[in-house]
């Protein structure tokens, strides 16, 4: 059952005489135990996206039912207890600075009323969990940038919610810290069953962790499934385009356009599938139509546990030769001539 | 030519008199234009109890109070200060108007520091439940500590010039000391002695409001 549900969400501001919609419309629905992946290019909608599931901005129109509760008809009052089981991080950590680690940990315990002794045992758990229990009495000034979203994941899991949501939040670390943060979502999702909502403008951070996407483009949804699906078949412009930004598997004009100065036959590109038997049909249709090939270009990825990818062939023959063999090749995947 | 031996004790009396002016005006003023300057920032646009008529409200109010030179503001409330306190001359007549003039002038500081916190940090609190009050006594005043030390050192440096115009209007205190046995007389020995002194009060305030602030940013 959906933990987290859009229905026709819209939200739009108000800036002088003009309205700006920056949600319109969305649907989604978002499993117990995933990690959902909400990637767009900036002002897509994203943020806000994220800010209306713990309603730190109010929907204009539409529902959000979390945990079947709709969330948009609830008065302010209610809505902290609502916030108190969803937890959020940021691009920018947003830690206290006027409060050692610890008490950063600490103050949404004490935002819920947990007893002191209580509160103690909590921080102490949490910050074993997160590898920074030497940190305790440090002010976030002395911190990298990783161990500073470690405290802000430690914090924002302090009342044990039951959803995570995640702001950009390795958009500010370097690679090698990108990792290891991703790393600690992982096992936030995996050993304490917490929800993530991911949002991110980079490709390879839903690749890394997320279940399921969704790719936003000017305040809609327009692509969502499996990451294996959006990485194997991306549908729309951006999500190709955010696809490319991690797996080069398919030429893009300048590629086709270097390749048609060093090869003189006709160009395909051939897409790989997990079940694929575009080796053994090419190894077999060649010699009887009389077609040389070379590989000029592609790679085969793995995601889930599932192979993809794409390898463009330069085929050389006559080409009623050559167009039999892409008549073969089709009957297994799909090809497309890039080049005549 | 300065008779020290009768001017001593007077003095003595005057500086007692401006410290108590200036200690009690900074804590009224502090904790009232603390009061104000919260509520000026977060009824702002976007902010955690935003209210475009309360804020509205609020700087007209404090934008017709702050320019009014305090000469001239202490005379012109005077009939209050008298139907208040039954007296506008002396120590304790002069606190009221002083403490006015200051909470306005304080809260403008207060606001523009409290400015400065990363919003995200309120974002933040927000997340996690918690309510505007608790926010701004648990996260706001600390975040922006620092600043506000040196903002309040800042004031009490205008609060001894807002007592020397009191004391020169019969509020007592070094500013009364300063005119009436200094410039009245020509002893410009006794002005001189009146400077230096509230020049090594403001420089003890400024040293203590550094150190504090210091030890608050932990640099």
């Amino acid at each position: 059952m959906a933990l987290i549900e859009f229905r026709d969400v819209t939200k739009s501001f108000r800036s002088g005489d003009s309205t700006i919609t920056a949600i319109d419309g969305v649907s989604l629905s978002i499993d117990r135990g995933e990690i959902f992946g909400i990637i767009g290019y900036s002002g897509a909608g994203k943020s806000t996206l994220v800010r209306l599931v713990n309603a730190l901005e109010r929907v204009t129109s539409g529902a959000i039912l979390i945990d079947g509760v709709d969330i948009t008809r609830l008065p302010e009052a209610k809505l902290r207890g609502v916030r108190a089981g969803i937890g959020m991080i940021f691009q920018q950590f947003n830690l206290f600075r006027s409060r050692t680690v610890f008490g950063n940990i600490a103050y949404p315990l004490k935002v819920a009323g947990w007893p002191k002794e209580k509160r103690k045992a909590r921080v102490a758990e949490l910050l074993a969990f997160v590898g920074l229990t030497d940190k305790a009495w440090v002010y976030p000034d002395q911190l990298s940038g990783g161990q500073k979203q470690r405290v802000g994941i430690a914090r924002a899991l302090a009342t044990n919610p039951a959803i995570l949501l995640a702001d950009e939040s390795t958009s500010a670390l370097d690679p090698e810290t990108t990792a290891d943060v991703l790393a600690l979502l992982k096992r936030v999702n995996t050993e304490l069953g917490v929800t993530i909502v991911v949002i991110t403008h980079e490709m390879e951070v839903v690749r890394s962790i997320a279940d399921r996407v969704a790719v936003l483009d000017s305040g809609q949804v327009i692509e969502s499934g499996s990451v294996f699906e959006l990485f194997s078949d991306p549908k729309t412009v951006t999500a190709q385009r955010f696809v490319g930004t991690v797996l080069r598997n398919h030429p893009e004009a300048g590629d086709i356009e270097r390749l048609r100065g060093k090869h003189a036959g006709r160009i395909v590109s051939a897409r790989i599938h997990d079940d694929g038997r575009l080796g053994a049909v090419l190894s077999d249709a060649v010699g009887r139509h009389d077609v040389r090939f070379e590989i000029v270009y592609g790679g085969i990825s793995a995601l889930q546990g599932r192979s993809f990818g794409s390898l463009t062939l330069e085929l050389i023959g006559a080409d009623s030769g050559v167009d039999a063999l892409i008549a073969e090749l089709r009957q297994v995947t799909e090809v497309e001539e890039v080049a005549a | 030519m300065s008779d020290w031996t009768t001017l001593w004790p007077v003095f003595a009396k005057s500086i007692g008199e401006t410290l108590w002016m200036v200690t009690e005006t900074l804590v009224l003023g502090g904790v009232f234009g603390l009061a104000l300057g919260v509520l000026l920032y977060t009824t702002r646009r976007g902010g955690i109890l935003e209210n475009r008529a309360l804020s509205a409200v609020l700087n007209v109010l404090v934008n017709f109070v702050r320019p009014i030179p305090f000469i001239i503001f202490m005379t012109a409330v005077a009939p209050l200060t008298l139907s208040l306190f039954g007296t506008f001359i002396g120590t304790s007549a002069a606190i009221f108007p002083m403490t006015i003039a200051a909470t306005f002038g304080i809260s403008r500081i207060v606001e523009q520091n409290l400015v400065t916190i990363d919003p995200g940090v309120i974002e933040a609190a927000r997340a996690m439940g918690a309510g505007p009050l608790r926010i701004i006594m648990t996260l706001l005043i600390p975040e922006a500590l620092g600043p506000l030390i040196l903002g309040y050192t800042f004031v009490f440096v205008a609060i001894v010039d807002l007592s020397a115009v009191a004391g020169g209007l019969g509020g007592g205190g070094l500013g009364y000391f300063a005119i009436s046995y200094g410039y009245q007389r020509y002893d410009w020995t006794v002005t001189w002695v009146a400077v230096i002194t509230i020049v090594v009060l403001v420089q003890v305030a400024q040293f203590l409001g550094n150190w504090l602030a210091r030890k608050a940013l932990r640099r």
